[in-house]
C-alpha cells in the first residue's frame, strides 16, 4: 500500500479533493498573515500619528482613483541611497490608517512617501497641469482636468464614518464636523480653521491648495494629500535602534 | 443514445428561471439607479439594467425561437466557440491597450491627452493588466476547461444553461470593471482594482463556475478525475479563497461606488500581496498547467510523462506557492520574519514548477521531430520553456540582496512579461489553434503557414521585450544607488527616467510584434471558420461515447 495507491481516493473522489486543495492551500496564508493582526510588535508606537482631515482623505480617493500607485510607490527601504534621496525610511505605523494601503510597487516616477513639504503648492499644480513644463523629460501624464472640476464634497461624511466603521479612530465631534472640516482647509481665510486644528493638531495648514481661491477642486483635495505625505511622525523621539522597534 | 422524451426541441435546464433572475435583476438595478446620488454608482446600475435588458431580449428569442436547445447526448460545444472568440477578441483588445500605455511612457507628448484625463496611463494600465490577466487568460482558462472536463470526463456540461451564464456573466464582469477603470472606480489594489459591487457580482459568477464544473465532475464516465482537472479545480477553488478575503472590504453607502478595505497599512499590504502573487500562482500557473496537461499530450499524441511527478508536483506547488506572496514586500515594513518566509518558500518554489516544465516537455519523448514540423507543438514547447525561464528567475529575484536591484524598476515589468507573454500567452494560443477545428468541425486550421508567422513575429517580439526591460530595469537600479566619488548621489531621479527612452521604444516595439502575431491568428481563426466543414455524418453529431 504505497502512497500512490492512496493518492486514488483522491482522483476518485471530487470532494476530497476539494477539500484537500483547501487544506493545503490555507496552511501558508494561516501562518504569514494571521499573526501580522496579533502581533503588537507588527507597527512600531510613534508620535505624531493622525487620521486624515477630510480634505486629505478625498485627496487620497483621487490619488487612488487615477492609479498613481501604478507608478509611484508609498515606502522608502532601509537602504543607504533611498535614506538619502527620500527621506527616512517607511514605518509600518506610518500607514496604520491606511484602508487600503499605497505602498505600490513600481517606481516609474519617485517614491512619494514624504513628498510633503518638499515642493511648493504652486509647484504641485504647475506640475500636475503639465509635469513637462517643469521637468522636461518627465513621462508623467497632465492632470489639468482635476484643477477645473469641484470637488464632490456630498460623501464625506459616510466616508469618514465607514473609515471608523473599518478601525481608523475618528472621534464623534470629528465625524459630524467632516464637511466644515474639509471646507476650512481649502480656505485660508475661514474661522472654523481653529476647530479643524483643534481637532487634526496645529501643523494643518488651512489654505488655498490649488491657487483658485474661488473654488474648491479636486486639486484642491490632491495637493492636500500630497503635502502630509510622510510628515505626521515626530522622528525626534523615534529610538530606531530600541529592540521595541526592532522587527 | 435515444432521448426519452416527446417534444421535439427541450429547453436548455433553467432557461425560464435564468429569464426571470434577468428581469428581476434588471428591475433592481433601475431601482438603484434612482435612489443613488452617487453618478458612478449609477452608471454601474446602468450597466446592469442596460445588460439586463439584452440578455432579457436573447433569452426570450431564444426559449421561443428553440436555440437554446438541450441535448443530453451531446457535448455543450456552443459555448466553447463563444469562448474562444471573446479570448481573442480581449487578447486583442487587452494587448493594443499596452502598446498604447507603452507608447505614452515612450512618448509622452504625443499620446497623452491633457483634454482626456480618462486616457492617462493611471487609469488605462488596470486596463491593460486585468484585460491580458482575467479578460485574454480568464476566458481561454474557462473555455478550455469546458472543452477538456467534458472530454476527460466523457460527460456533458452540467448545470442546463448555468455554463451559457457563466460565460456571458464573465463577459459582463469584464465590462464592468474595464468602464470602471476609465471613468475612475478602483479601490486601488493591483490586480484586484474592481470596486465592491463588481466583486460580488464576479463571486456569483464564479460560483457557478464551480458549480459547472464540479457538476461535470459527478457525472462523469470515466473513474479517475483526470490530471488536467486537478489543476483548474486548483485554479478555481483558490481563486475564490483568494478573490473573498483581499476584497474584503465595507462599502461608504448601500448605494455608493466606493468601499473601504477592511485591512490597513501592513496588514493590507501583505493580503493583497498573498493575493498578487497568487493571483500568478493560481490564475496564471495552476489554471494554464491543466491547458498544458491536456493540450500538450494531446497534440503530440504521447501520454503524459511522468503521471508521480504530476502528483508530487501538484501539490508541491499550491502548497509552496500560497506562502510566496512577501517577496514582493522586502525591505518594506513588513516584518522580516515574514519577508525571510516569502524568500525560502520563493526559492523552494523553483522545484515544482520546473517539475511541470519537465513532465510537460519530456512528454514530447519520442515526438521531437514536430517541433520542426508543427508550429503549434512549436508554441506550446517555447511557452513552456518560456515557463521554465520565468520560474527560475522569479525565485532569483525574490532573493532580499537581488530583489533590492530589481524591485520598484522595469526588470519586474520583464519578468511578468516573459510568464505572461511567453507561458501564459503561448500555451493559450496552442490550445486555441488545437480547438478551433475541433469545435468548428474542419480538417485543420486555414494557413499552416501563417502559424508560422505568428510563431516567429511573437517570439521575436517577447525576446526584444523582455530584452529591452532587463536593460532599463538594471540601468535603472544601478543608477538610483550609484554615488560620486565625493560620496553623493550620482544621478536625480529624472536622469534614470530619461535614461530608459532607448528601451521604452523597443518595448513599443516588441509589443507591437507580439499583437501583430494574435491579429494574424485573429484573422487565420476566421479564415479557418470560413472554410466548409468536413461533414462525415459520425464527425458531425458527436455522441458522448464516441468521444
Amino acid at each position: 500500500m504505497s502512497v500512490w495507491t492512496h493518492h486514488k481516493k483522491l482522483e476518485r473522489h471530487s470532494l476530497l479533493l476539494v477539500l484537500g486543495i483547501v487544506l493545503v492551500v490555507s496552511v501558508g496564508g494561516l501562518v504569514e498573515i494571521a499573526p501580522l493582526f496579533w502581533l503588537k510588535s507588527t507597527v512600531e508606537k510613534v508620535d505624531g500619528m493622525r487620521p486624515y482631515t477630510p480634505l486629505e482623505l478625498a485627496g487620497r480617493d483621487i490619488y487612488i482613483r487615477e492609479g498613481c500607485y501604478t507608478c509611484h510607490s508609498q515606502m522608502i527601504r532601509p537602504l543607504k541611497d533611498e535614506v538619502e534621496r527620500y527621506g527616512h525610511y517607511s514605518l509600518a505605523a506610518e500607514s496604520m490608517y491606511d484602508h487600503p494601503f499605497q505602498w505600490g510597487s513600481k517606481r516609474t516616477g519617485p517614491d512619494l512617501a514624504r513628498v510633503g513639504g518638499k515642493y511648493s503648492d504652486s509647484w504641485h499644480t504647475e506640475h500636475l497641469i503639465n509635469p513637462r513644463s517643469l521637468v522636461p523629460e518627465s513621462v508623467m501624464p497632465p492632470y489639468k482636468f482635476l484643477a477645473e472640476k469641484d470637488l464632490d464634497t456630498r460623501d464625506i461624511v459616510a466616508k469618514v464614518r465607514t473609515m471608523t466603521a473599518v478601525g481608523v479612530p475618528y472621534t464623534a465631534s470629528e465625524i459630524s464636523h467632516a464637511e466644515a472640516d474639509l471646507q476650512a482647509q481649502a480656505d485660508p481665510y475661514s474661522t472654523d480653521a481653529i476647530d479643524l486644528k483643534h481637532r487634526y493638531g496645529p501643523k494643518v495648514a488651512n489654505r488655498d491648495y490649488d491657487g483658485d481661491p474661488d473654488r474648491l477642486t479636486e486639486m484642491d483635495a490632491l495637493i492636500a494629500y500630497l503635502q502630509m505625505l510622510g510628515t505626521l511622525v515626530d522622528f525626534s523621539t523615534y529610538q530606531a535602534q530600541s529592540p521595541a522597534n526592532q522587527r | 443514445m435515444t432521448t426519452h422524451t416527446q417534444n421535439p426541441v427541450r429547453l436548455l435546464p433553467g432557461s425560464e428561471l435564468l429569464l426571470a433572475l434577468v428581469a428581476a435583476g434588471g428591475l433592481l438595478s433601475i431601482l438603484a439607479a434612482g435612489f443613488s446620488h452617487d453618478h458612478l454608482f449609477r452608471l454601474q446600475a446602468y450597466v446592469f439594467a442596460g445588460a439586463a435588458v439584452i440578455f432579457g431580449f436573447a433569452l426570450t428569442a431564444g426559449i421561443s425561437g428553440g436555440t437554446l436547445k438541450y441535448e443530453p447526448d451531446r457535448y455543450m460545444d456552443g459555448v466553447i466557440r463563444a469562448g474562444v472568440i471573446a479570448t481573442m477578441f480581449w487578447a486583442v483588445i487587452g494587448m493594443l491597450v499596452g502598446v498604447v500605455i507603452a507608447c505614452q511612457l515612450a512618448w509622452p507628448t504625443i499620446f497623452y491627452f491633457p483634454e482626456a484625463g480618462w486616457l492617462n496611463f493611471g487609469r488605462l494600465r488596470p486596463l491593460h493588466t486585468s484585460g491580458v490577466i482575467f479578460a485574454f487568460g480568464g476566458n481561454a482558462l474557462i473555455c478550455t476547461s469546458f472543452w477538456v472536463v467534458q472530454r476527460t470526463c466523457r460527460a456533458r456540461l452540467a448545470g442546463g444553461i448555468l455554463p451559457w451564464f457563466v460565460f456571458w456573466g464573465y463577459q459582463m464582469f469584464i465590462a464592468l470593471a474595464a468602464l470602471g477603470y476609465v471613468t475612475g472606480i478602483t479601490q486601488g489594489r493591483e490586480y484586484a482594482e474592481p470596486e465592491w459591487i463588481v466583486d460580488l457580482w464576479l463571486t456569483v459568477v464564479w460560483v457557478a463556475y464551480l458549480l459547472v464544473f464540479l457538476g461535470t465532475i459527478w457525472k462523469r464516465k470515466e473513474p479517475h478525475i483526470y490530471v488536467a482537472n486537478w489543476f483548474y479545480l486548483a485554479f478555481i477553488v483558490t481563486v475564490a479563497v483568494l478573490h473573498l478575503v483581499n476584497n474584503a472590504a465595507l462599502p461608504v453607502g448601500p448605494l455608493n461606488h466606493r468601499a473601504y478595505s477592511l485591512f490597513s497599512g501592513v496588514q493590507d499590504a501583505l493580503t493583497q500581496w498573498w493575493y498578487g502573487h497568487n493571483a500568478v500562482g493560481f490564475f496564471l500557473t495552476a489554471g494554464f498547467l491543466g491547458i498544458m496537461y491536456y493540450f500538450v499530450p494531446k497534440r503530440a499524441e504521447k501520454p503524459v510523462f511522468s503521471y508521480r511527478l504530476s502528483i508530487v508536483h501538484f501539490w508541491a506547488l499550491i502548497f509552496i506557492y500560497i506562502w510566496a506572496g512577501p517577496h514582493h514586500l522586502h525591505y518594506t515594513a513588513l516584518p522580516q520574519w515574514a519577508q525571510t518566509l516569502g524568500m525560502t518558500f520563493s526559492i523552494m518554489l523553483w522545484m515544482p514548477s520546473w517539475g511541470g516544465m519537465i513532465n510537460g516537455l519530456m512528454t514530447l519523448s519520442g515526438a521531437w521531430d514536430k517541433v520542426r514540423t508543427d508550429p503549434v507543438i512549436r508554441m506550446m514547447v517555447v511557452s513552456l520553456a518560456f515557463y521554465g525561464m520565468s520560474t527560475f528567475e522569479g525565485p532569483l529575484m525574490s532573493i532580499r540582496e537581488v530583489n533590492s536591484l530589481s524591485h520598484y524598476t522595469d526588470w519586474t515589468i520583464g519578468h511578468v512579461h516573459s510568464g505572461a507573454l511567453g507561458w501564459v500567452g503561448f500555451i493559450s494560443f496552442g490550445a486555441i489553434y488545437c480547438m478551433v477545428p475541433w469545435l468548428w468541425k474542419k480538417e485543420k486550421m486555414f494557413s499552416n503557414t501563417l502559424i508560422e508567422w505568428h510563431f516567429w513575429i511573437a517570439t521575436s517580439g517577447i525576446l526584444l521585450y523582455i530584452a529591452a526591460m532587463w536593460v532599463s530595469g538594471i540601468m535603472e537600479g544601478l543608477m538610483w544607488r550609484a554615488y560620486t566619488d565625493q560620496g553623493f548621489l550620482a544621478f536625480s531621479f529624472i536622469e534614470t527616467v530619461s535614461a530608459k527612452h532607448i528601451e521604452f521604444i523597443i518595448r513599443v516595439l516588441g509589443g507591437a510584434m507580439f499583437l501583430g502575431g494574435a491579429l494574424i491568428m485573429v484573422y487565420n481563426i476566421w479564415r479557418t471558420i470560413r472554410m466548409p466543414s468536413t461533414a462525415p455524418q459520425a464527425e458531425a453529431r458527436p455522441a458522448l461515447a464516441a468521444a
